[in-house]
């Protein structure tokens, strides 16, 4: 998607049908799942029972609707930071690292301004993530503008460094005594508490205010025609006078900043940083902007449709005994088949014509360096 | 000499330049390193045969940890249905063979989906690689968490080469390297040294290597470009399988979640290290590794004087960063090494291009 | 054509009809080539010829006709088998694989081997070597391909072809990018081909060329044979007819110029290539406002280099260049541009174009950030649009609006899309690297008569085009390039000499190895061709 769509119903077609594609696929997982797993019974049904108990445990109640948005919140961001990067031909598969970095810096801010006011600690907290995770951008995008190393495998390297470094950092240094297991000191204010009664917090304001920013950067300034054309086309971005290079290092940093706010949001939910923090949030951001093409507003969609599937996903293990982790299964098939867009169409026997993407113009710049 | 190594940092230095010479030589650590360097090599074995021919392969990670899990079980299912006592040589089952040969298939059917999206389909092949990796890692897990296996069908054992071979001086540690390993470990300089002397002598070599720079110019002169792709990228699928067996079934006989831990990543890098040869390749991959067997070497057997006395302190001290030092050496090196030799190593033309054949005039 | 007494053609097509959607490439097209025979087939760009040959060449399938070898119709469903079938193509764009040597892109799909895997690289140079020496040239098989001239590598082609044993050999435009030097060196080989017994179908859209080697000339328009003639009986202007269809002035009105000062200074300029050697050896010349200067040379002389060099998009080592007095060396692209400096890139869709972008960003590809298209950072889509509308009409650019993906125009247009933004009234100099490349004749003539008219309104123009022909027909002076170096600057038509400018383009003024330096057509004729004999007694 380059051009503007022409219309979204033909545009959110294939996403659509992929899911439904991926739902049925998963189906049959679910139902060997029976098979294989505690029951031992074939049920084929319980694809029926897990979809329904997800659904339930989504958008049941008010508590679930809150966990899906609390979910979908570092999503969102997570689904910018790559979903922005796409737009430039970059593939940030990095907002893992940028994700705990920003939550490490967070932490580490959010313990010095524990005891500010609430409206200054959070957003001073938040900032530290912000810069933190620009940061972890910015390496990958340095090094692909003036290095040609691509950025997939510097940033799949960056985000075990990362891990290493703030793990190790955190169980030699920032350590506080008292718990059984190595985590920073407590941000105090600066935590993120949810509002009446719920688990919705303040974060998920700030992550709905980055959908129409990104929105209106990409499609209504010459910065973000500067880094469309930059990633349609990078030879003729500095023919036209652009800086190619320049763009990359400001998109990189820009994806970084969108993870590593999602980090702090994290983090500052939980309060502290513990030396062992697993998230998928970053590997979901992937799926979040490639079913959202890019676009703000499809990735606002699919990070809302991730985050009631793992809002969901708890209900559907108690209930129908389906492991968590069917959750990842389904968002890698929805891939699949999103990727062999043709596949869907025959399917489906849609007319429509493909439009040409982000899905096809990664793989130019491997092993190149950057021109400008 | 012992003055020289006094001398403030340049003497640490030396020293641990003289550790390093001695450890490889005497301590035992270089069969660690090609045991470390073999999943890296056969990964890497697999990207040269994909990218000569034009198909870049990020999804080596995935196809690895697929295999290794397919590997696990099926050894686990065939151990359990049939068990057997290790046989004398490499301490072979019927378990661990059926697990090889499983995870080779593995391999090679997750290759027939990246063959298809960015052959066929025509998909970015890097974002085909991708979806491939996290498709991997969340079937992977899903299974590992709903079966949960308690068991395992062990692994293959190292070869005991006699010790007047490994106690040679100056060269035994060479000897011990390539056969004090497993049989898959063993196997990778073979398949290093046969792709490598295909690939330059031998026609399929030729018809690759032309396919991966002018697909066209291939086409024109009656070579089938899709065919060869195909073939290749699943030839691919057999070693990436092979370095998910390794993982599994040679060097540590259960599946974690994950396991590959970027080492696909690492192979890649290894790959353009090697500028596209299987033996450049080979010696970026114990490169890589030799990094992350020296703190292994460093535990087993500290270095004497200050030097030795430095490290202990500051393993003393942060001792969760120094341990994390040694693990993410390989990573850090990847990342140099592709900031470096990128743009000066140059990839086959037509690396990543799918090829369709014009249809109009 | 033949009397049914004696042998039927090695090659007949009959009939031959391929339709794509919206077009009839070939309509019942009739060709037969004779054993021994240099059949020309002419025709503009477009008409039809390379679609003919495709389907000979198992490239495309005919929707109706026949095939016929030594009079016995034939399916030829792949090159695999028109290779087999003794058919051998030279493409127009090379199709040798440059990192390779001379011998593995020979060997290539027809292996010779010496056992069933690996390769008989001993024998296949043997013979490689013997091949070329039968037909006059001594060439090395361990070579790499890149390393090679543009005429050795047709050299390379042509060894293809007979290295598969080819009996018909097809060359699609072989002189397109050839030297009149080489051009004349491989009519040498081609002729020995032929008195050897091989048919080789010539094509091209250049009628003294076709004059000069065919042995019969069959004319193409618009998918259809409108003629076959010998060349004893034709002359130039009879196959102009023929091909276009109408009585054509082979040349654009041009005028006189009326230079002033100058406002491109390029001094000693010198220029690395991506591989780090200096392809720009110290460059010097001006241009001045109201004149064409064109650069001729073989490409990969340099040009390139110098252009990037001059617009920006590549640093220089050393020299300056000069911008209407200023000192421009180290300008970015962007202040050059806003200094006047306009370039029509010579490989629009990798340069000149955001292909996936709508035509009205493309026209303000390098002006969006300023007024009226932009207000601070924040874009102004009505402005952009209505200056879209304008330059549409103006140019008259064939689109269905702007708002379409620039992608989706033909070549034609989508230059006119590039002309339409570059060619500003406020322009001091514009560079115009290859601007009529690969366009149909309509366009051609546009884009000469836009940069004619640009240049009468003052605008100092660079011309850079492999295509000789073009220079000779647009520029006021000339600088031949050869090896990084400017080797010659002279006057344009009618001063200037196309012979003495291609022996200039083909060895810089030096002394060529085969022979002495020649002024004169026939001279240099005579002398390639007789090394060409002596290398094979």
């Amino acid at each position: 998607m380059i051009s503007r769509p022409r219309s979204y119903a033909g545009w959110v077609l294939v996403p659509a049908l992929s899911i439904l594609l991926a739902l049925l696929v998963a189906s049959v997982l679910i139902i060997a799942s029976g098979v294989i797993g505690r029951q031992r019974e074939l049920d084929l049904l319980l694809p029926l029972v897990a979809y329904r108990s997800l659904l339930v445990g989504a958008f049941g109640n008010l508590r679930g609707i809150a966990n899906t948005i609390v979910a979908a919140t570092p999503l969102m961001l997570t689904g910018l930071a790559v979903g922005v990067g796409l737009k430039a031909g970059l593939f940030n598969i990095g907002a893992t690292g940028q994700v705990l970095l920003g939550g490490f810096a967070a932490a580490l801010v959010g313990t010095q301004v524990a005891d500010a006011p609430l409206f200054i600690a959070v957003p001073v907290a938040m900032l530290g993530g912000i810069l933190a995770g620009a940061l972890a951008g910015f390496i990958p995008g340095f090094l692909k503008a003036f290095t040609g190393a691509h950025e997939v495998v510097t940033t799949i390297m960056l985000n075990a460094l990362i891990q290493l470094i703030v793990s190790g950092l955190v169980n030699d240094i920032f350590r506080v005594p008292g718990f059984s297991f190595a985590r920073t000191a407590t941000v105090g204010n600066a935590a993120l508490t949810g509002f009446g009664g719920t688990t919705i917090h303040l974060g998920a304001i700030f992550a709905f205010v980055c959908i129409p920013l990104s929105y209106w950067l990409l499609w209504r300034t010459t910065v973000g025609f500067e880094i469309r054309a930059v990633g349609a086309n990078p030879t003729a971005a500095l023919y036209a006078g652009m800086h190619p290079r320049r763009m990359m290092i400001l998109t990189m940093s820009l994806c970084g900043a969108f993870a590593g706010l999602a980090g702090a949001i994290e983090i500052l939910r939980l309060g502290y940083y513990p030396a062992v923090f697993g998230t998928s949030i970053g590997f979901d951001g992937i799926t979040v902007a490639l079913l959202g093409r890019a676009d703000p507003v499809g990735i606002l969609f699919s990070a809302l449709l991730l985050g009631a599937m793992r809002a969901g996903a708890p209900l559907m293990q108690i209930e129908a005994r389906v492991p968590v982790e069917i959750i990842d299964v389904i968002q890698g098939v929805i891939l699949i088949f999103l990727a062999a867009e043709i596949v869907v169409r025959r399917i489906f026997r849609l007319r429509t014509t493909p439009e040409a993407g982000e899905l096809q113009t990664i793989t130019r710049t491997y092993g190149e360096k950057v021109v400008g | 000499m012992d003055a020289l190594l006094d001398i403030p940092v340049l003497g640490f230095i030396l020293q641990f330049l003289v550790y390093l010479v001695n450890v490889i030589v005497n301590g035992h650590i270089a069969p660690i390193i090609l045991g470390l360097a073999t999943p890296i090599a056969l990964g890497a074995l697999c990207g040269v045969l994909n990218e000569r021919s034009g198909v870049v392969n990020i999804g080596i990670e995935g196809m690895m940890l697929f295999s290794a899990y397919i590997a696990f079980m099926i050894a686990l299912l065939v151990h359990q249905a049939f068990p057997a006592e290790p046989s004398s040589v490499f301490g072979t089952t019927p378990a661990l063979i059926m697990g090889v040969i499983a995870a080779i298939a593995a391999g090679v059917l997750i290759s027939l989906l990246h063959a298809w999206l960015s052959i066929s389909v025509r998909a970015d092949q890097i974002i085909s690689g991708t979806i491939i990796n996290i498709t991997a890692l969340g079937l992977t897990s899903y299974l590992n968490r709903l079966i949960q296996p308690f068991d395992s069908a062990g692994t293959f054992e190292s070869f005991r080469p006699p010790a007047a071979l490994v106690n040679l001086p100056g060269i035994g540690w060479l000897f011990e390297m390539f056969t004090a390993v497993g049989p898959i470990a063993m196997s990778v300089i073979v398949f290093v040294v046969i792709v490598q002397i295909l690939l330059f002598r031998s026609r399929w070599g030729l018809r690759t290597r032309a396919v991966g720079e002018h697909p066209k110019a291939a086409d024109t002169v009656g070579i089938n470009v899709i065919r060869l792709r195909y073939r290749n990228v699943l030839m691919g699928g057999v070693f990436a399988g092979l370095a998910g067996a390794y993982l599994t079934l040679e060097a540590t006989g259960s599946f974690q979640n994950n396991m590959t831990a970027g080492r696909g990543f690492i192979a890649l890098a290894a790959m353009i290290f090697g500028r596209w040869t299987p033996l450049g390749a080979f010696g970026g991959a114990l490169l890589f590794m030799a990094s992350q067997a020296i703190g292994v070497a460093i535990r087993l057997a500290p270095p004497a004087s200050d030097l030795g006395a430095f490290l202990a302190g500051i393993q003393q001290t942060y001792p969760s960063m120094y341990n994390n030092f040694f693990t993410g050496l390989p990573y850090l090196l990847t990342i140099i090494v592709l900031a470096g030799v990128v743009g000066r190593s140059i990839p086959p033309a037509a690396d990543g291009k799918p090829y369709e054949k014009e249809s109009s005039t | 054509m033949s009397g049914p007494e004696s042998a039927p053609p090695r090659l007949q097509m009959r009939g031959i009809t391929k339709r794509y959607p919206g077009v009839i490439a070939n309509n019942k097209i009739d060709l037969d080539v004779k054993a021994g025979e240099i059949h020309a087939l002419l025709g503009e760009n477009g008409a039809g010829k390379t679609t003919l040959m495709n389907v000979l060449f198992g490239l495309a399938r005919p929707d109706e006709g026949e095939i016929l070898l030594d009079g016995e119709p034939v399916q030829i469903t792949d090159p695999a088998d028109a290779i087999a079938r003794g058919i051998g193509m030279v493409h127009q764009h090379f199709m040798l694989i440059p990192v390779l040597t001379v011998a593995e892109n020979i060997l290539l799909g027809a292996e010779t081997m010496a056992n069933s895997i690996f390769l008989d690289r001993r024998e296949a140079r043997r013979r490689i070597i013997e091949l070329g020496k039968r037909f006059g040239f001594e060439i090395d098989p361990d070579a790499r391909v890149e390393n090679l001239s543009v005429g050795w590598q047709q050299r390379v082609e042509i060894l293809k072809a007979l290295y598969r044993q080819a009996s018909i050999l097809v060359l699609d435009e072989p002189t397109a990018v050839l030297t009149p030097q080489e051009t004349v060196e491989v009519f040498a080989v081609l002729r020995r081909l032929a008195a050897e017994g091989h048919s080789i179908i010539f094509i091209s859209h250049k009628l003294y060329e076709v004059l000069e080697i065919a042995d019969r000339i069959t004319v193409i328009r618009r998918g259809e044979v409108v003629g076959t003639r010998l060349p004893s009986e034709t002359n130039e202007d009879d196959l102009a007819e023929l091909m276009v269809g109408r009585e054509v002035q082979l040349a654009v009105e041009r005028g006189t110029s009326n230079p002033s000062e100058p406002v491109l200074t390029v001094e000693d300029l010198r220029v690395r290539s991506d591989r780090g050697q200096e392809v720009v050896r110290g460059v010097s010349f001006a241009v001045r406002a109201g004149e064409i200067l064109g650069i001729a040379g073989v490409a990969g002389n340099g040009q390139d280099e110098l252009v990037e060099a001059i617009t920006g998009l590549r640093r220089s080592i050393g020299g300056t260049v000069h911008l209407a007095g200023q000192n421009i060396t180290a300008w970015s692209v962007r202040e050059r541009r806003e200094h006047g400096l306009g370039y029509v890139p010579g490989d629009r869709q990798k340069y000149g174009l955001v292909l996936g972008f709508t035509v009205s960003d493309n026209l303000v590809l390098t002006r969006y950030y300023n007024r009226p298209f932009a207000r601070g950072i924040q874009r102004a889509d009505a402005a952009i649009e209505e200056w879209a509308r304008g330059k549409i009409k103006e140019f008259d650019i064939r689109t269905p609006s702007w708002a379409v993906p620039a992608g989706t125009l033909s070549g034609g247009n989508q230059q006119k899309v590039i002309v339409a933004r570059e060619f500003t009234p406020d322009l001091k100099v514009l560079v115009l690297d290859q601007p009529t490349r690969g366009l149909d004749v309509g366009s051609i003539e546009f884009i000469h008569k836009q940069a004619i008219g640009t240049r009468d309104a003052g605008t100092g123009i660079l011309l850079i085009s492999a295509e000789l022909d073009e220079i000779l027909e647009l520029c006021d002076r000339i600088a031949v390039m050869y090896r990084g170096e400017i080797v010659a600057l002279v006057d344009g038509r009618p001063t200037a000499n196309k012979e003495e400018i291609g022996l200039l383009m083909a060895t810089g003024g030096r002394v060529p190895a085969e022979g002495p330096p020649t002024d004169t057509s026939g001279q240099v004729e005579t002398a390639p061709d007789t090394s060409v004999r002596g290398g094979t007694s």
